[in-house]
């Protein structure tokens, strides 16, 4: 058996994650509520409190690429139950937004889904669920996953041909444009 | 009364039969919905996901063309719900560092559930039913956002909503009790991970049969469209044989209202209601 190796806290990973999010990682007791009531928790590599602890330790390259940060589908039950009143879902957010700025991240698929939501946004003003769906199959290079699915979408006349479009089509751009801050 | 109304982009994109159900109940209801004039995406749940500053600014130029017109402000998507919920909070407490003009909030903002579910529009649903749909036993399906997290969504009880459930009630409808109400059918990753998303939906058709539900209903379009379209995989995957068509809850109250759309709006559906809503006798308003 290999000795177990002291975890060196660096506390700088800690300071630039709570900066970014506003949120206060410190006050993490590890009570597990959020692991227990998270509904994608089977199938993450690290539980939604391990990631608390490891920001608190400082071991940034575990965490910025672990898959957990993006299959963290949002939902909220973690923020709304947390007794310490940390907005986990939040810190996710915070935590994928590193990860890609460090060029690590896991889910390459969930990356390009919401470039591609994104881009159709700056495009049209509103989203063009056609487009988005015909730039993220060619991006990630998930063909025909889902082929099914999007005949019956057709069929049914679900997906509209045409992109909508709005007055303000240049107010949108200039919010893309405009350099990242955070809150 | 006049409402603004925000139908966000599945509104006028894949959950087009929501919003002409809408349109329909607010007809009946006599509630004059007013387009929020130019409205833009949200950015839903991708716009946090990569930058947060640009998911308040898309959220806050609504925000401003809602406060101008002034009135309650009814979005039926729950995704842009809590966005726009989530805005309306950050323009309160510092409106010049969004937008270019005072923000007092004057724009209350409601989800269907809730802005249906209030004294003086529940007496007037009552008196609109000229079909009953006793004898549809349904589980009411609230999902994430629409509720979580309270201080955003100012939810009172979201962990148990009861909105849907009495809106149900006024049209007769027997809500089944089940303790699923509120949990996730895995949102956004329906394209990126449609194992995920089956499997967590697959645990709702489960809970619902068990519950003796003969159908989900929700009002939320993210919701439908991933319990709706996914179900015949589902059902492949696990070998269970579920056949549970998701409704809107508009559809319903449409449908009990006797609007002869309705019959329209099931062919839009990936699980056909016919079957269940002729056994049930209640087709026939087809018109
Ligand atoms: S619920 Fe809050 S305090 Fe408890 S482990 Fe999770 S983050 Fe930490
Ligand atoms: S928001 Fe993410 S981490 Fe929190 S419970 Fe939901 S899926 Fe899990």
């Amino acid at each position: 058996m290999p000795e177990s190796q002291a975890i060196q806290p660096h506390f700088a990973f800690l300071a630039a994650v709570e900066t970014r999010s506003g949120e206060s990682v410190s006050r993490c007791y590890q009570c597990r509520k959020c692991t227990n009531g998270c509904p994608l928790n089977f199938a993450m590599d690290v539980m939604p409190n391990q990631v608390m602890r490891m920001v608190q330790l400082g071991l940034e390259d575990e965490v910025l690429r672990s898959k957990t940060i993006w299959l963290c589908a949002s939902c909220q039950t973690c923020t709304t139950r947390c007794p310490n009143d940390i907005d986990i879902a939040h810190l996710m957010d915070s935590l994928r937004q590193l990860s890609r700025e460090a060029g690590v991240a896991a889910e390459q698929k969930i990356v390009k889904f919401h470039d591609a939501f994104l881009d159709s946004v700056r495009r049209h003003g509103r989203l063009f669920e056609l487009g988005m769906v015909g730039q993220y199959k060619l991006t990630s290079l998930d063909l025909f996953s889902g082929t099914k699915t999007g005949i019956g979408l057709l069929k049914r006349g679900k997906l509209k041909f045409l992109p909508p479009g709005i007055k303000g089509k240049r107010e949108i751009r200039d919010m893309f444009k405009k350099k990242k801050e955070t809150q | 009364m006049e409402v603004s109304y925000y139908p966000g982009c599945s509104l006028h994109g894949m959950a087009g039969e929501y919003d002409e159900s809408i349109q329909s109940v607010c007809r009946t209801l006599d509630v004059a919905l007013k387009e929020l004039p130019d409205w833009n995406c949200c950015g839903a749940s991708s716009a946090h996901f990569v930058d947060d500053a640009l998911a308040v600014r898309l959220t806050a130029r609504n925000m401003a063309i809602a406060e101008r017109a002034g009135r309650e402000l009814l979005v039926p998507c729950a995704a842009c719900f809590q966005r726009l919920k989530h805005a309306d909070k950050e323009l309160k407490e510092d409106a010049a560092h969004w937008i270019d003009e005072p923000y007092e909030g004057r724009a209350e903002i409601y989800h269907v559930n809730d802005f249906f579910d209030r004294p003086e529009l529940l007496d007037i649903i009552k008196q609109k039913v000229t079909m009953s749909l006793a004898g549809l036993a349904v589980v009411p399906y609230y999902g994430c956002l629409s509720q979580r997290p309270p201080k955003v969504t100012d939810a009172e009880q979201p962990e148990n909503p009861i909105s849907m459930d009495r809106l149900l009630r006024a049209i007769g409808v027997e809500v089944r009790p089940w303790s699923y109400k509120t949990d996730c059918c895995g949102a956004s990753l329906t394209l990126t991970r449609p194992d995920l998303v089956r499997k967590l939906s697959g645990s709702l058709f489960e809970a619902a049969g068990e519950a003796g539900a003969e159908c989900v209903v929700t009002d939320c379009p993210l919701c439908q469209s991933n319990l709706d379209t996914l179900q015949a995989e589902i059902q492949a995957e696990r070998g269970a044989s579920c056949h549970l068509p998701v409704f809107y809850v508009t559809e319903l109250m449409a449908l009990a209202f006797g609007d002869g759309q309705t019959t329209r709006w099931w062919k839009k559906h990936f699980v056909d209601p016919t079957p269940l809503l002729q056994e049930k006798g209640l087709l026939h308003v087809c018109r």
